[in-house]
């Protein structure tokens, strides 16, 4: 290539230059700029930073009041979402899926439509769609405005200086508690979001590790679950605060997941130094509840509950073919669940919930109601369920059905929590870790260490459970 | 007196003398308006004792300990 | 890049509600067919995407926290008849870092060559968002300071003379609160007023106090402009190039420079309506 003299004469003057002209250029910007916001401004008496910032510093990153609030307010915000989801939810259950089912079965009834289009329209796909819209919308609609309140008033930026310490040991930029906080509303955007990441190795980390957060298809699963069988353990008064100590816990064990992890990874195929960061504590700012109800019900909550809508369709008729399917005297569905029934049961969960997480891949938000829906046909036939149909269930009556037709424990449900947590990014975010990494490798790490972790972690809990002999 | 930001306790007051860091990352301390002749305040530590939030050109930097004390700074007295 | 011309518009949101600007439409996510191009910078936490927010309509969820905009957001408005489409770069302390969002700033306000440059600052930080502002400056001078949070700084006892700051830096400065919606007219204006105006791209000169390294510039600065006729920023393409800008140095190697640097006013002044007054 020949050289242009341009490029020729900028490496002359380049060598004429001092080593540092580099920071002769900010210097003389940061010179502007400071002589011009000198000239530009005027001050008042007031301090530089208003006393209630500093006081609320004070509480919100004390040495023992910083931490207490951390979990409370975490805590704070599930028990309200449990407490506040149970009507609501009971009352859209009862309109979509018990009524809503009915008028429709009685709809194709007339129309005289044949069993198998009734069956997938009405049975697979209708019913797993209501019930994930009965199930998720509730909690959703009281979980993301309460979180975004949190986010707005300035709080986050403190939760990641709070426990930067754990990620410094873990050898984690400072920023991956940023983006693990975008992981909480979704892991496809908290993966996009380690772009604030400059170094590549550390990114790598915060990228594989954001899979830890839970994201809002996960939420609901976990909610779900907490409220069902271990806030039941409980007497009335308290289902909720078990329940949300239960989530909570949870969430807690994927921050320590994430640090480990990190921390793994940092000292064996990730090695290096940590990079100078800035993380930035803006100050508080009272946030604004009406716009960030609004904001957060059109922008979050609509956004999660119509993609869960459109992913719990397809998966419904196809959890309703498996089932009806026959291969030589037994649904696909069955087969399949025997041969995963080993590995589930090692796992201390069963073939229905695997093969569950197989057919939900495309979204974790589906994976109950398809649990449900493979109880009811393949379990016990307690409930004179046709194949693949997903009874008209409360959430109050989903245990039941899980303990009387699926054989369940509570060593199922706390495996099932553990496993919500540790398996596989969705497919969303499976793509998204491949447009970020272009990296074939570093995809496949991200998607099948916490599957393996998984399998490792509840298959500890079910081996101790049954050594203990509560399995 | 001459000491590295580190070292400076919360409600101390300093200025910058010298970045010994090199490359992009102390690119990236000048653009967050750290640079030699800047004012930098400490102002509190983490619950977990690092890092540290400092007050720069008015607004709140956090910066962990290993980093900071790559910043020369002259500490003002009183 | 030039802009289309625009077909004659009909209403894309009937029913949005028109807050106190009231020539302002706001198009959401359809900013199809528009006149003009508004870049909107920032440093990260400056209320960039509450400005953005009020423009189009959008509701672009707002975190108070570094680093929330990583990706280009893009949405419409129309105001005055002209239909803008709005760019929303992720929030940067500088152009200077290599990082992968302020790649994404720079190239855009370079190579997009925006009609007007909103850049975004928090009143009660202004010496070190100037910083920003002043290095955008050097790139383009199509630019509209919007000082936010004033009510903010009020409450910290600062007060902002946006006259004075508007003439030292060359360009309009106006105050915002746009978390209250205030301040989104005067913006509205000064964004027009920028985008009519038949000031060239060319950037802001900053003199560098270290006398070689000006020398240098001025030096190369003078080479690239005879190299590259029509080039509107030479200065900021000589700085560029002496601290090692691999994208100007590929493009200088390949002869595409022109094409990169040069000012695209033919193009503009093709499609965009003169104001008799303006």
């Amino acid at each position: 290539m020949t050289r242009s003299p341009i490029l020729d004469e900028t490496d002359r003057l380049r060598a004429e230059l001092p080593e540092n002209f580099r920071d002769d250029i900010v210097e003389s910007l940061y010179a502007e700029a400071a002589r011009i916001s000198a000239t530009s401004l005027s001050h008042g008496e007031r301090p530089a930073r208003p006393t209630l910032d500093k006081l609320l510093d004070r509480i919100l990153t004390h040495r023992v009041w910083g931490f207490l609030a951390m979990g409370a307010l975490l805590f704070g915000v599930f028990w309200f979402t449990i407490a506040g989801a149970a009507v609501p939810s009971d009352l859209l259950s009862n309109l979509l899926v018990e009524h809503g089912h009915e008028q429709l079965n009685r709809l194709s009834r007339l129309l005289s439509l044949p069993d198998w289009m009734s069956g997938l329209l009405v049975d697979g796909v209708y019913l797993s769609t209501a019930w994930v819209v009965a199930v998720m919308l509730p909690p959703m609609a009281i979980f993301f405005p309460l979180f975004t309140i949190l986010e707005d008033f300035g709080y986050l930026p403190r939760v990641a200086f709070n426990l930067d310490r754990l990620f410094a040991k873990a050898g984690a930029h400072g920023k991956q508690a940023l983006t693990m906080m975008m992981g909480y509303g979704c892991n496809a955007a908290g993966v996009t979001a380690t772009r604030i990441i400059d170094s590549p190795r550390e990114r790598l980390i915060a990228v594989i590790t954001n899979n830890f957060s839970i994201c809002n298809g996960r939420w609901p699963v976990l909610i779900l679950l907490g409220t069902v069988f271990l806030g039941q353990l409980a007497p009335p008064p308290l289902a909720a605060v078990v329940a949300a100590a239960s989530v909570t816990t949870v969430a807690a064990l994927g921050v320590l997941t994430a640090l480990v992890v990190s921390w793994g990874l940092s000292r064996t195929v990730l090695r290096g130094a940590t990079s100078v960061y800035s993380l930035e504590l803006p100050p508080y700012r009272p946030p604004r509840i009406w716009r960030t109800l609004y904001t957060s019900l059109i922008d979050r909550t609509l956004k999660v509950l119509r993609r869960a809508v459109t992913m719990a369709a397809p998966a419904g008729a196809a959890t309703w073919l498996i089932s009806n399917i026959t291969v030589a005297d037994a649904s696909l569905a069955a087969h399949l669940v025997d041969l995963l029934a080993p590995l589930g049961w090692l796992m201390g969960l069963n073939g229905i919930i695997l093969l569950a997480y197989v057919v939900a891949i495309p979204a974790n938000e589906i994976v109950v109601p398809t649990i449900l829906m493979l109880t009811m046909t393949l379990g016990t036939n307690l409930f004179g369920a046709e194949q693949g149909v997903l009874l008209e269930l409360g959430t109050a009556e989903t245990a039941t059905v899980l303990v009387q037709a699926g054989g369940w424990t509570l060593l199922t449900a706390v495996n099932l929590m553990l496993f919500t947590l540790l398996h596989n990014p969705c497919g969303t975010t499976i793509l998204t870790i491949w447009h970020e990494t272009r990296s074939a490798t570093w995809t496949a790490v991200a998607t099948l260490l916490p599957v393996g972790l998984g399998i490792v972690v509840t298959s500890l809990t079910a081996a101790v459970a049954r050594w203990a002999g509560w399995g | 007196m001459n000491t590295t930001l580190d070292r400076l306790s919360p409600g101390e007051t300093a200025t910058v003398t010298a970045l010994d860091v090199e490359g992009p990352q102390r690119r990236r301390l000048m653009d967050l308006g750290i640079l030699p002749g800047t004012r930098i305040r400490a102002e509190r530590s983490s619950p977990l004792g690092d890092p540290t939030a400092y007050l720069v050109r008015g607004s709140l930097l956090v910066l962990r300990r290993n980093h900071a004390g790559r910043i020369h700074v002259d500490r003002h007295q009183g | 890049m030039s802009p289309t011309p625009s077909p004659p518009t009909t209403s894309a949101c009937g029913t949005c509600a028109l807050n106190n600007a009231a020539n302002l439409r706001r198009l959401g996510v359809d900013p199809s067919g528009h006149d003009l191009v508004v870049a909107l910078a920032g440093n990260p936490n400056t209320g960039k995407s509450t400005v953005f927010n009020a423009l189009t309509g959008l509701r672009q969820h707002v975190g108070n926290w570094a680093g929330k905009t990583v990706d280009r957001a893009e949405g419409g408005f129309e105001y005055h008849e002209r239909r803008y489409k709005l760019v929303d770069l992720p929030g940067t302390y500088s152009l200077l870092s290599t990082s992968e969002d302020e790649d994404i700033a720079r190239d855009f306000l370079v190579f997009g060559r925006p009609d007007v440059t909103t850049v975004v600052v928090d009143a009660t930080r202004l010496e070190r968002d100037l910083n920003l502002v002043l290095q955008i400056l050097q790139i383009t001078t199509r630019v509209v300071v919007a000082v936010n949070l004033v009510d903010e700084a009020r409450r910290h006892g600062i007060t902002v003379d946006f006259r004075h700051l508007s003439r030292e830096l060359g360009v309009p400065a106006v105050g915002m609160a746009a978390r209250r919606g205030t301040g989104i007219e005067d913006l509205l204006d000064a964004v027009e007023r920028v985008a009519l105006s038949p000031t060239s791209f060319g950037g802001r000169r900053l003199i560098h106090r270290n006398r070689r390294l000006e020398r240098a510039v001025s030096h190369l600065a003078e080479r690239v402009a005879r190299h590259v006729p029509g080039v509107t920023n030479p200065r900021w393409v000589a700085l560029r190039l002496l601290e090692g800008d691999a994208t100007l140095e590929r493009a200088v190697a390949e002869g595409r420079l022109r094409e990169l640097v040069a000012d695209p006013a033919e193009l503009r002044s093709e499609t965009v309506p003169e104001e008799p007054d303006a």
